[in-house]
């Protein structure tokens, strides 16, 4: 059997509802040990070991979980949107699982941005809400999520929402550079440049540390959410299927 | 018939079918034309205060009426069928797609363009800058109009779609409503607004180009929830 | 901060330079939004096995 054989069998038996169902369930107490472990890491080392900020004193250590969040609200929509492509080209039903089963937990990571951002600027501008470029970009990122969701759960018949949701999630995808950019174009018209605190901090390896374990703690939660969310839809899609009539009934 | 005819056929239809209906076409032109003349009332009617606002109250306000206007864009086609012949048809479904666009936009969006100059007027905008508020919305409501249709064409199945269909579409009419704005705040400054007319340009090159064949997918898949 | 762990230390610590109000929420909605997530995600799929276990048995008990 040649390599691309082998690549293309297990493909398929990932692609196999059975499968995935066992080998995410197989793996799911590893990620959420990773996952506690990093966070752990990342939050002493955030809170106790990187230094604070010359001028902005300790509020700084907000970063470690401002920055992460809004890291991973951009990266869950594009995961969002390359799943809906796959499910729009190539029909494959577990993409459409992992994009609906990432819907909620993107929009909570943009909440949290919306919210750690918003409780960094008062100390640092003092007022609770500026109209800085990242927060208004995150803000309607939070707005497309929520039009996402809201069109998810408007249609009852699953496989056209899966479908309509995954157009727009493309649409969205298409958008978010230009609103991106057109936000921190008008930003920069309105706000002197000093304003933007949240922007290029000098990292050293202390602040490193910490940032990247709690951005690498951030995605597995991420993973996790997803599998144990994909499970749930597996389940339900296939309730009437051998595989998990065995799985029930064997418990 | 070739393309081209088909294009044609299915514009002249659908603007007769709009024509018909003069009463529900001059709505959204009434309804901008209201919203506009609320602000002065609510924020003050001092010359000075009205050329600040003046730019951002008219984009947002032709961006609320464009959205309204297309509501029913798919509606009754939707209803009797039609949306399904049409798709079913021997032509490009984008192409007859772009021509119902198109229509839409003649009996709706040229309107409200046509009367802006009027509103500028009654916000104290200066004539040159009303010139830049007329190009600026010369470009941009296109790109409203086919943008919102992608949102229709997603909820054109669902009973309760008014309040949904905003909440698709409003984040994605960002960009245009800053370009837009910003190119009749920069002419009042007498700063260079070209290049967000030019943004202009360029975004609605894209919604034209892509648009089309987005909503058509958008309306198959509406139609097979059925 | 690193090597006591006398009250002075620790209170400074929770202090956060007079940053403890902002610190300490950002850090504690974090949490309880991520918690949510999980605990929904988790109550969910449990909820989901014993529903499809009912289901499977009495489609059983009318087999037999």
């Amino acid at each position: 059997m040649s390599k691309v054989d082998k690549l293309w069998l297990w493909f398929h038996r990932m692609a196999s509802p059975a499968y995935f169902y066992n080998i995410a369930g197989r793996l799911l107490p590893w990620i959420a040990v990773a996952t506690i472990i990093l966070m752990l890491v990342g939050s002493v080392g955030g809170l106790v070991y990187a230094p604070a900020d010359y001028q902005q004193g300790d509020g700084f250590r907000i970063i470690y979980v401002h920055v992460p969040s809004a890291w991973m609200s951009m990266f869950v929509y594009m995961v969002m949107a390359v799943n809906s492509a796959i499910f729009l080209i190539w029909h494959i039903k577990l993409s459409d699982i992992v994009a609906r089963s990432s819907a909620v937990i993107g929009a909570s990571f943009t909440f949290l941005a919306l919210v750690t951002g918003s409780i960094w600027g008062k100390p640092m501008w003092g007022t609770w809400w500026i109209w800085d470029a990242r927060l208004t970009s995150e803000l309607i990122l939070l707005f497309l999520y929520l039009g996402y969701i809201g069109l998810r759960s408007a249609i009852d018949d699953r496989r056209v929402a899966g479908r309509a949701a995954g157009i727009l999630a493309l649409v969205g995808a298409i958008n978010i550079p230009i609103i991106h950019y057109s936000v921190v174009w008008w930003n920069t018209l309105h706000q002197p440049a000093s304003v933007s605190k949240l922007d290029n901090p000098s990292i050293e390896l202390s602040m490193l540390i910490p940032l990247l374990s709690m951005a690498l703690a951030f995605k597995l939660f991420y993973l996790f959410i997803v599998l144990v969310n994909s499970r749930s839809e597996l389940l339900e899609q296939e309730k009437r299927s051998q595989w998990v009539k065995e799985l029930v009934t064997s418990q | 018939m070739n393309y081209r005819n088909a294009f044609m056929a299915m514009l002249i239809r659908d603007l007769r079918i709009a024509f018909r209906q003069r009463a529900e076409i001059m709505l959204p032109v009434i309804f901008f034309v209201v919203v506009v003349s609320l602000f002065p009332l609510a924020i003050s009617p001092d010359p000075a205060v009205l050329k600040t606002i003046g730019p951002g109250v008219i984009w947002v306000a032709a961006l609320l009426s464009v959205l309204m206007s297309l509501q029913n864009l798919f509606r009754s086609d939707f209803d009797d069928g039609a949306i399904e012949q049409i798709l079913l048809s021997p032509y490009p479904g984008a192409l007859l797609v772009l021509a119902r666009v198109l229509a839409q936009w003649c009996v709706t969006g040229l309107p409200l363009i046509l009367i802006s100059p009027l509103l500028g007027l009654l916000l104290h905008l200066d004539f040159h800058i009303i010139k830049v508020l007329f190009v600026s919305l010369l470009l941009g409501v296109p790109y409203l109009s086919m943008v919102g249709a992608i949102g229709v064409a997603l909820t054109v199945g669902l009973r309760q779609a008014g309040a949904l269909l905003s909440l698709l579409v409003l984040p994605l009419y960002v960009p245009v409503l800053i370009f837009g704005s910003n190119a009749v705040v920069s002419a009042a400054k007498d700063m260079s607004y070209n290049g967000q007319l030019l943004w202009l340009s360029a975004l609605l090159v894209i919604a034209t180009t892509l648009g089309p064949f987005v909503i058509s997918s958008a309306l198959k898949v509406s139609c097979s929830y059925r | 901060m690193g090597e006591g762990t006398g009250d002075i230390p620790m209170m400074e610590f929770l202090n956060m330079g007079g940053y403890a109000g902002y610190v300490w929420s950002s850090y504690g909605i974090v949490v309880l939004v991520l918690y949510l997530n999980m605990f929904f995600s988790r109550r969910r799929h449990q909820a989901l096995l014993r529903r499809l276990k009912r289901l499977h048995n009495s489609t059983d008990n009318n087999e037999s």
